[in-house]
């Protein structure tokens, strides 16, 4: 049976379509989530995606965190449900207390719009698995908030357990601690990724092809998954 | 009625490039001796009824302050004082 993965909308989501494309392309279902339905009609996994949801008022994802369907999600999550929230989504994982830390400013206040090579550290999460560990992969980012902030403490847990999941080569965009460019929950089933595996699936339109590694991960993933 | 004024400022330890980004534009204006400026956020509530203190610090807890990166604190100040009062 094809997997079913859920792409949520929030007012101001602006990489839902392409999100929903790359979940296509994988091999996936793609079901479309509104913000305001707490039903996630039996969706396998659910993908975050990029933009400015609720104007980024306040601060970025802090409104989007009480939205209907984000208290189903910060439930299913807990459950194991394999959720990957990109740019916009990594940012309300962590306002959802799904991730530690916190994404801040670009240190340099300027809006980073390009293609970044990416080191894929950690191979063990629901959204890595079709990598190797230490694969690199060119993705579009671009993020005006993209800042990883944590205290050394919740560095260092993240580093020994092997939960940051890429990090940024050849230049960092915004200034993130240690390079992090995507880290991961303790169960490996939520995965936030600052820069856009969406925008590289087809040679069209992306950088490359890389991104679609992501989804199809998940997709290995959940066949591997105990039902 | 009495308002409850919430303030939120970046921890000491979060880099504030905003605020750096002002300070670094005070020479243009001549201003040459300030050493840091930090920018946060004044949130002011106004309560149906009486304010409600420890409901403020919850809302500033769980919604108005990201606690990872941000404090916060909590007071009343009399109507007059708020910004509706001096536009």
């Amino acid at each position: 049976m094809t997997a079913r993965v859920g792409v949520v909308t929030f007012p101001g989501s602006l990489d839902d379509g392409d999100a929903a494309r790359a979940v296509r392309i994988a091999g996936a279902e793609p079901v479309r989530l509104w913000h305001g339905d707490p039903q996630l009609h039996g969706v396998d996994a659910v993908v975050l995606p990029g933009g400015f949801s609720y104007g980024d008022y306040l601060r970025c994802g802090a409104i989007a965190r009480f939205a209907p369907v984000m208290e189903t999600i910060v439930d299913a999550a807990q459950g194991g449900l394999p959720v990957l929230g990109i740019c916009n989504g990594f940012q309300i994982l962590c306002e959802a207390h799904l991730l530690p830390g916190a994404l801040t400013r670009n240190q340099h206040l300027h809006f980073r719009n390009r293609d970044q090579v990416l080191r894929v550290e950690s191979a063990g999460t629901a959204w890595t698995n079709a990598f190797q560990p230490g694969q690199e992969v060119l993705v579009p980012v671009k993020n005006g908030e993209g800042c990883y902030v944590a205290d050394t403490a919740t560095l260092d847990q993240l580093e020994a357990e092997g939960r940051v999941v890429a990090r940024y080569v050849g230049g960092n965009p915004n200034g993130s601690m240690r390079d992090i460019a995507a880290i991961t929950n303790a169960a490996g089933n939520v995965v936030g990724i600052m820069p856009h595996p969406e925008h590289a699936v087809e040679a069209l339109t992306g950088p490359s092809l890389d991104g679609l590694g992501f989804f199809t991960s998940v997709l290995k993933h959940l066949v591997g998954a105990p039902a | 009625m009495p308002r409850v004024v919430v303030d939120v400022m970046l921890k000491p330890e979060i880099l504030d490039p905003q605020g750096q980004a002002v300070a670094n534009a005070l020479p243009r204006l001549g201003v040459g001796d300030v050493a840091s400026v930090r920018i946060g956020r004044r949130i002011e509530i106004e309560f149906t009824g009486e304010p409600d203190l420890d409901r403020a610090r919850e809302i500033a807890d769980k919604l108005l302050a990201n606690p990872v990166i941000e404090d916060f604190t909590v007071r009343l100040v009399e109507a007059d004082e708020t910004a509706d009062a001096r536009s």
